[in-house]
């Protein structure tokens, strides 16, 4: 066990699985001379050489298909997207060839493919490179989407994903790059790819999040601690398949709940979720799920309206206020 | 390989047949040629009986038809060895057969019964045979170039050998998928053939319209590999030129890239007017029936004689037949089997919609 940055973290697990299985190959723009355009690919160039890290030019359609046809003879293909932004570009690969090939060939084929990188936004990057692109793969059968949150989750969940026989969207955040934490040094510390956790507690609302909207949450919830509320925060993990079970035990426990999420509102997970909850859970419900999301406008550059149009830690403690009738006068959805 | 000064196909004016093939076709086995005179019927007649059960609503959805076409997927995969792979766009069902698959499975996939190759998920535009080495049918054009790069850096880096042939029509080539695969195939030096399809007509667009630059093989000459455009009408050419590309592509491991110039008897799929090319045009290439072709040199060289391509024809007959029949006798697939194949293991249960 040591205390490693986030990036490290991923890098040890694509470094033991380069080590483990000679079918693992990494392929993406920058991975390999240039280290990784945000160093989690550093130094395994030279460690496994050219055939196995591999330079891809700035051809996503191109080098995620060729990650899928290495996939469709077996090989396990780590293809890094240098954002999920950058994902929109190679989306027919994804969504027509990665998540239906299998199906389409009556279960002929497996597709071992991981595409991993940062999602979501980061910081004055503007519109196009501020994509959360998990609604979008989440919708799709076929694929499964994991989203990692600290250094010890990321090793163990791109492990597992590597080493799963079936695509998986793997998103990070450039944002929890220089996260510390401690990570087990165990090359088989594995971790499942469809089970959310309890990052904290609370029997007075539940919070759900993931990636580094969890972050968000758990301040939110020292916040409302203060003001005597214990809310439960979630990391969900796994966005397909969503792990139902987690959320729904927490919210017969507190009946009232919060979603953050980092995309639009409209046809977003957090609808998902509500709609799982009114189905399964409906006498439990003590208020309106509330959902904290992105503005539905394209990201914009100014700083100040960029964090404005987002989720905050405030908007995460005023939707919780809400849904438990503390702020009755505050009447704006989801802000 | 030479890059030919042959000029190309504008949709309407596909180009005159180079020299029958007499020199190519001195160099191949006799019983090689009777064996893809067979198979090019065999394509034939299962396409025709597939045009009259779609007529017959036997079938559904989209339908596109390869007659005419049948020399390219013949001369192609009959060089290939078992351990070689093809991988192809929606109008499939030739290349299937050329590879292996059995009229059995394809005629069943089109009737949607769960004896198909697909069990009745995949339809006319996904065939699928992988223990054969046929990687599919792929529906959107142009999207299974990048796949067939994937599958030569399988067959390099695995080191087991073999090429990859990968099939797509003169519409692709405007493809950015198309070009983003050949540069990689390029690039990374992979066994991958490139076959391009020019049948005139994306369609019913004919190339002229669709592409500045219509002669297909210089464009992708600009990727570095060899090129060569062949007449893809010519079961002995298109032959000839295929050994060359895969002994390249096997022993060298580099791509190349193959046009083949054919012509389809039929509508681009079943509901094609036909108003983009005249009647004397389809008849114009009738006459010119790769099939006839064959069949003309294997009587002219006494391979065959009457009765014996008689014999041929009524086998593939009864073999057409028994698919039809094997097709409708086969079960409809249990519902149940919607929820199977989406992965190969989800921790959820699908029908919860989960």
């Amino acid at each position: 066990m040591a205390e490693i940055e986030f990036r490290k973290a991923l890098n040890m697990a694509i470094d033991e699985e380069l080590a483990r299985d000679p079918d693992v190959f990494v392929i993406g723009e920058e991975v390999a001379e240039y280290d990784g355009a945000y160093k989690v690919t550093r130094g395994l160039l030279a460690k496994y050489g050219a055939r196995r890290v591999v330079d891809a030019p700035i051809s996503e359609g191109g080098f995620c298909g060729l990650g899928i046809g290495a996939a469709m003879l077996g090989m396990r293909p780590v293809v890094e997207l240098m954002t999920f932004s950058f994902s929109l570009v190679a989306m027919d690969q994804i969504l027509n060839n990665a998540a239906k090939i299998r199906y389409m060939s009556g279960g002929q084929v497996r597709l071992p493919v991981t595409f991993r990188g940062p999602g979501g936004v980061v910081h004055q990057l503007g519109a196009t490179h501020s994509n959360a692109t998990e609604s979008i793969f989440a919708h799709t059968p076929g694929l499964k989407v994991v989203a990692c949150s600290t250094p010890e989750n990321a090793k163990g969940l791109l492990k597992s994903a590597i080493r799963d026989d079936d695509p998986v969207i793997f998103l990070e955040s450039e944002l929890l790059y220089a996260l510390k934490g401690e990570v087990p040094d165990d090359p088989e510390f594995l971790l499942p790819l469809h089970k959310g956790r309890v990052v904290r507690e609370g029997s007075d609302v539940t919070l759900v999040a993931w990636s580094k909207r969890v972050h968000q949450a758990m301040e939110a919830a020292d916040r409302l601690a203060a003001d005597g509320i214990r809310a439960e925060v979630l990391d969900l993990i796994s966005l397909r398949p969503l792990d139902q079970d987690l959320i729904l035990k927490s919210f017969r426990k507190t009946n009232r709940l919060v979603t953050v999420e980092e995309g639009w509102s409209f046809c977003g997970i957090g609808a998902s979720i509500a709609d799982i909850v009114q189905r399964q859970a409906f006498d439990f419900m003590d208020a309106p799920v509330e959902r904290v999301t992105l503005e539905e406008v394209p990201m914009p550059y100014n700083e100040a309206m960029e964090y404005h149009v987002q989720p905050s830690v405030e908007k995460i403690v005023k939707a919780a206020r809400r849904v438990l009738y503390r702020d009755v006068k505050e009447s704006t959805d989801g802000r | 390989m030479k890059t030919p000064s042959a000029k190309t196909g504008r949709g309407a004016g596909s180009p005159k047949r180079a020299q029958t093939g007499n020199s190519p076709a001195a160099g191949i086995d006799p019983q090689a040629l009777v064996r893809m005179y067979r198979q090019m019927l065999r394509i034939r007649k299962f396409e025709e009986r597939c045009y009259q059960v779609y007529l017959q609503r036997k079938i559904g959805g989209f339908c596109h038809i390869y007659s005419g076409q049948e020399a390219v997927a013949v001369g192609m995969i009959d060089p290939l060895g078992p351990e070689d792979y093809v991988i192809t766009a929606y109008r499939d069902h030739g290349q299937a057969i050329a590879r292996g698959m059995s009229m059995r499975a394809a005629m069943a996939e089109l009737y949607g019964k769960a004896t198909g190759c697909s069990r009745g998920k995949g339809g006319s535009m996904h065939f699928f045979d992988v223990p054969g080495h046929f990687m599919g049918g792929h529906g959107i054009v142009g999207a299974h170039i990048p796949l067939a790069c994937g599958i030569g850096w399988g067959i390099k880096h695995r080191g087991k050998g073999g090429v990859c042939l990968c099939f797509f029509g003169d519409g692709a080539m405007n493809q950015g998928a198309v070009h983003e695969g050949l540069n990689l195939a390029s690039l990374y030096k992979l066994p991958v053939v490139f076959v391009c399809e020019n049948n005139g007509y994306a369609m019913g667009t004919a190339v002229s319209r669709g592409a500045a630059e219509e002669h297909i093989y210089l464009r992708a000459n600009s990727y570095k590999m060899p090129t060569r455009r062949v007449e893809g009408n010519n079961l002995f050419e298109v032959y000839e030129a295929t050994q060359e590309a895969v002994r390249r592509a096997r022993e060298d491991h580099q791509p190349a890239f193959l046009e083949a110039v054919t012509y389809r008897f039929r509508g681009h799929s079943m509901s094609d007017p036909g108003s983009y090319r005249t009647r004397d045009e389809v008849e114009a290439h009738k006459s010119r029936d790769p099939i006839g072709q064959v069949v003309q040199h294997l009587e002219k060289n006494r391979i065959l004689d009457a009765a014996g391509i008689e014999r041929i024809e009524s086998e593939v007959d009864a073999e057409v037949e028994d698919a039809v029949k094997f097709s409708e006798d086969s079960p409809q697939p249990d519902l149940d089997s919607a929820y199977e194949d989406v992965y190969v293991n989800y921790p959820a249960d699908i029908r919860q919609r989960r």
